[in-house]
């Protein structure tokens, strides 16, 4: 098949999946979830084989696969959309399939597929654990299946449209499709079980949320446009003279002496703002826990939040337009910053979370954070390779941290005690219950911290420091390497609590592992944390750089018309990456390994004093926006548009209008249709009743009095016609 | 021949005989036999126009054919309405069945 053909097809099976499963199998779990994961099975083996194709295609960048159709008529020109496949999209792609796939397998198993229907289970809630009896008569509870298994593998099914759709884009009308699709997955998934407050909270916060960014996403691609009368990737990003334009153009109404380029870049980087949860739209992301756990991992590593990065990176060159001798162009610099300080606020947030999910979210805030401000500095090729690596290695943790949770939640039905099984307080010891859980989330951990040499995330957060340093930026190397310091710091905290040590609660010591749907993607993703480093090792890195060459710099460069220069090898970067690597994973076990009961405070807490209790809560950022803009927001709808507005103006109005109906309705009423319609129609009455007695009495019933009157009448109305016609003629 | 006057004025005097019986008597039957010496009187005028004024078609006797069916039907009728209202009033005398009053 070609692969333009092909292109289409990858589409197509998780649609198809959403559709049937709502309207036609979603009575039946076991076949809705065979054509979810099937058709996960089917777009991942089809983006397979275009990564494949792709891959083995020499000059992907100049001559990529691209597929159209004129869509909407504007004019005299068409817009046109298709899809597109060039080494970015490729191996977006990758990472896109196997995480999606693999979550998919994974639901099959934290949804409980096989165990029996819950004792008190209502949709929209947790499942809550069944009481079965076994063959000895004792009975005891397991947990129970999920009460809307098959409407999870609907809403994914479309979730996991969306980003196909997003990535596989040449446009940016159906990229923004994809991207609001997911917008709508999101919501209907973190409120998955919508029976509990705080998830409906989430799902408005998160989709309110991004929708600000997207707003101002929207104008951004309105006014390219306007600009170029394009949506296309390729004739805006890959065409010189379009770049050079929108770079030399001031924006309109030369908005703080920013370039079009500038303006159209800032306004759409606002999108990516609320989609990766960049500070200051970085509030919904932690809340978005509150979604089942392989939800968590959909948004939050393979699909929603990548893909916001994903649009900056794809909008690198216009972003980037007007760069000369490494000055940075406005838009970069906006990045750079916003990326930096979000990648150090969240990870400090990070460090004194005790819900192991919401460490999670606040790490991936952080590591997007890194993304964003590698682009920002020009790193496009670091910047597209950590995205990857994070993707598969935020996977990996965030289902392990699920299958951690699953494994709790086994432990605390079994118990019957009363813990939260998020909290890694209530855990320790899950190594020797949970092995392979315990295995690939260590990998998965080191690969987040950089553990040196082995994992992916070492290679690709190395790229990015020695991109900041080699190019000068020297703030952005040392806020990103003190990130990288307290990313390691932080997630040794997670493992040590979670895993090492001894289980602090009676739940913990009946953990149990989970079942190989879940455990089988673990593996899967626990190979890629480690080995897609392997594809872009430095050149010129000591003892390991050449032997494999880097291929990832070689083809995802191919994507810009400059091919952009790998950086000199330098012995800083790697050395405090080396550093801050080893010595967080360090500290991190050092301090935390002294945690043996439930009572111990976090050690952190007296070192950090009055700090700590910010960093728990957040720098309270969900207060102040409590304060500075849904208090005004409720005032403003409650007092302002409702009660004065709503109920006083437009109301009085309303009621006046009415009042003044009902007096002219019953003026009209006692002064025309009672005395005139009325007595009318009366009379007539009256009148015919009046005739008809008048006329009784000739009505005698007597026949012969009749016909005396008829012949009466005959000879009466003869003699007078024959006087009239005959007569007098 | 005799002249066609004459039968016209058979017919009428027949007519106005039938007619004062229809209005005179009290017996039902025999307003009955009124209306149909009435018929049977324009039956004579159709018949003595047909041969007085158009004998070469024969549209006078048809009429009178039919006239004759009409009155055997309506007389069939009459009598079984009569044999009815006997039997529930016990009487056929006309001024006492005054049932289309209201």
């Amino acid at each position: 098949m070609a692969t333009e053909t092909l292109i289409w097809l990858l589409l197509v099976p998780p649609l198809l999946a959403f559709f049937l499963i709502v309207l036609f199998t979603n009575r039946s779990n076991r076949l809705s979830h065979i054509i979810g994961v099937g058709a996960a099975f089917l777009s991942w083996l089809g983006s397979m084989v275009v990564f494949y194709r792709a891959v083995t295609t020499e000059h992907l960048g100049e001559h990529p696969f691209t597929s159209s159709f004129n869509w909407l008529a504007t004019g005299d020109k068409y817009l046109s959309v298709g899809l597109l496949v060039d080494p970015l999209t490729a191996v977006s792609l990758f990472f896109v399939a196997w995480t999606i796939f693999m979550i998919f397998l994974y639901s099959v198993g934290y949804h409980n597929f096989g165990q029996p229907k819950g004792d008190h289970d209502r949709p929209g809630l947790p499942p809550h654990g069944a009481t079965v009896t076994d063959a000895h008569g004792h009975s005891h509870m397991v947990p129970s299946i999920e009460p809307m298994y098959a409407r999870f593998f609907a809403f994914i099914g479309l979730f996991a449209f969306g980003m196909y759709l997003l990535v596989l884009s040449d446009n940016l009308v159906t990229l923004f499709v994809g991207w609001e699709i997911m917008g709508l997955c999101s919501y209907l998934l973190i409120g998955f079980w919508y029976g509990k407050e705080s998830a409906r909270a989430a799902m408005v916060k998160a989709f309110l949320t991004t929708r600000i960014g997207d707003m101002f996403m929207l104008l951004g691609i309105a006014y390219l446009y306007s600009f170029t009368g394009t949506m296309n990737f390729r004739d805006i990003l890959y065409n010189q003279e379009m770049l050079n334009l929108l770079a030399s153009t001031p924006a309109v109404g030369g908005f703080l002496g920013l370039s079009a380029a500038g303006l159209i870049g800032i306004l759409l980087f606002f999108g990516t703002v609320g989609k990766s949860a960049q500070f200051p739209l970085h509030v919904w992301l932690p809340d978005a826990m509150e979604g089942p756990t392989p939800v968590s991992a959909m948004i939050h590593a393979a699909t929603m939040v990548s893909a916001g990065v994903y649009m900056v990176i794809r909008f690198f060159p216009l972003l980037s337009a007007g760069m000369e001798h490494g000055h940075l162009t406005t838009a970069m610099t906006v990045l750079s910053v916003v990326g930096a300080f979000t990648a150090l606020f969240a990870a400090t947030i990070a460090l004194a979370q005790n819900d192991i999910k919401r460490v999670l979210a606040y790490s991936t805030i952080s590591q997007l954070g890194y993304m964003i401000a590698a682009l920002g500095i020009g790193a496009y090729v670091a910047a597209a390779f950590h995205l990857i690596t994070h993707a598969f290695f935020k996977a990996l943790l965030f289902l392990g941290s699920g299958s951690v949770i699953h494994g709790m939640e086994h432990g605390v039905l079994h118990t019957g005690e009363h813990v939260d099984p998020q909290d890694m307080y209530n855990m320790g010891g899950l190594r020797k219950k949970m092995p392979i859980t315990f295995w690939t989330f260590l990998i998965g951990g080191f690969a987040l911290s950089g553990f040196p040499l082995v994992t992916a995330g070492f290679w690709s957060k190395d790229e990015i420091l020695a991109d900041a340093w080699g190019h000068g930026h020297y703030v952005v190397f040392g806020v990103l390497a003190l990130a990288a310091l307290m990313t390691a710091f932080y997630t040794m905290r997670q493992i040590t609590l979670t895993f090492l040590g001894e289980p602090r609660t009676k739940a913990a010591e009946h953990a149990q592992e989970t079942p190989w749907t879940m455990t089988l993607p673990l593996s899967i993703l626990a190979i890629f944390a480690v080995g897609a480093g392997w594809v872009g090792i430095p050149e010129h890195f000591p003892g390991m750089g050449g032997l494999i060459p880097n291929w990832f710099h070689e083809f995802v460069g191919g994507t810009l018309l400059e091919h952009p220069v790998a950086v000199d090898f330098n012995f800083i970067p790697l050395l405090t990456s080396l550093v801050v690597a080893l010595g967080g994973l360090w500290a991190g076990w050092t301090v935390y390994s002294r945690v043996k009961t439930l009572k111990t405070v976090d050690p952190l807490k007296p070192v950090l004093g009055g700090f700590y209790t910010v960093l728990k809560n957040k720098y309270y950022f969900d207060e102040l926006y409590e304060k500075l803009f849904i208090r005004p927001a409720q005032w403003l709808s409650a007092t302002f548009v409702s009660l004065w507005m709503d109920r006083t103006v437009i109301d009085g109005f309303l009621h006046g209008v009415a009042a003044f109906s009902l007096q002219v309705g019953s003026a009209l009423l006692r002064y025309f249709d009672t005395p005139v319609v009325n007595g009318f129609g009366n009379q007539v009455g009256e009148g015919a009743k009046k005739l008809g007695h008048l006329l009784r009495p000739i009505q005698t019933g007597r026949i012969q009095q009749y016909m005396i009157l008829a012949l009466v009448s005959v000879a009466t109305f003869s003699a007078l016609f024959y006087y009239l016609l005959v007569y007098t003629r | 021949m005799i002249p066609l006057s004459w039968y016209l004025i058979f017919a009428a005097a027949l007519f106005c005989i039938g007619l004062f019986g229809v209005l005179a008597r009290k017996n039902s039957i025999a307003i009955l036999m009124g209306i149909e010496l009435m018929l049977n009187s324009v039956n004579v005028n159709l018949v003595a126009f047909w041969r007085y004024r158009t004998p070469e078609t024969i549209t006078g006797q048809v009429f009178a054919i039919i006239v004759f069916a009409v009155a055997a039907a309506e007389v069939a009728v009459g009598l079984a309405l009569f044999i009815s209202i006997y039997r529930r009033r016990n009487t056929v005398v006309a001024d006492e069945i005054n049932l289309l009053k209201w």
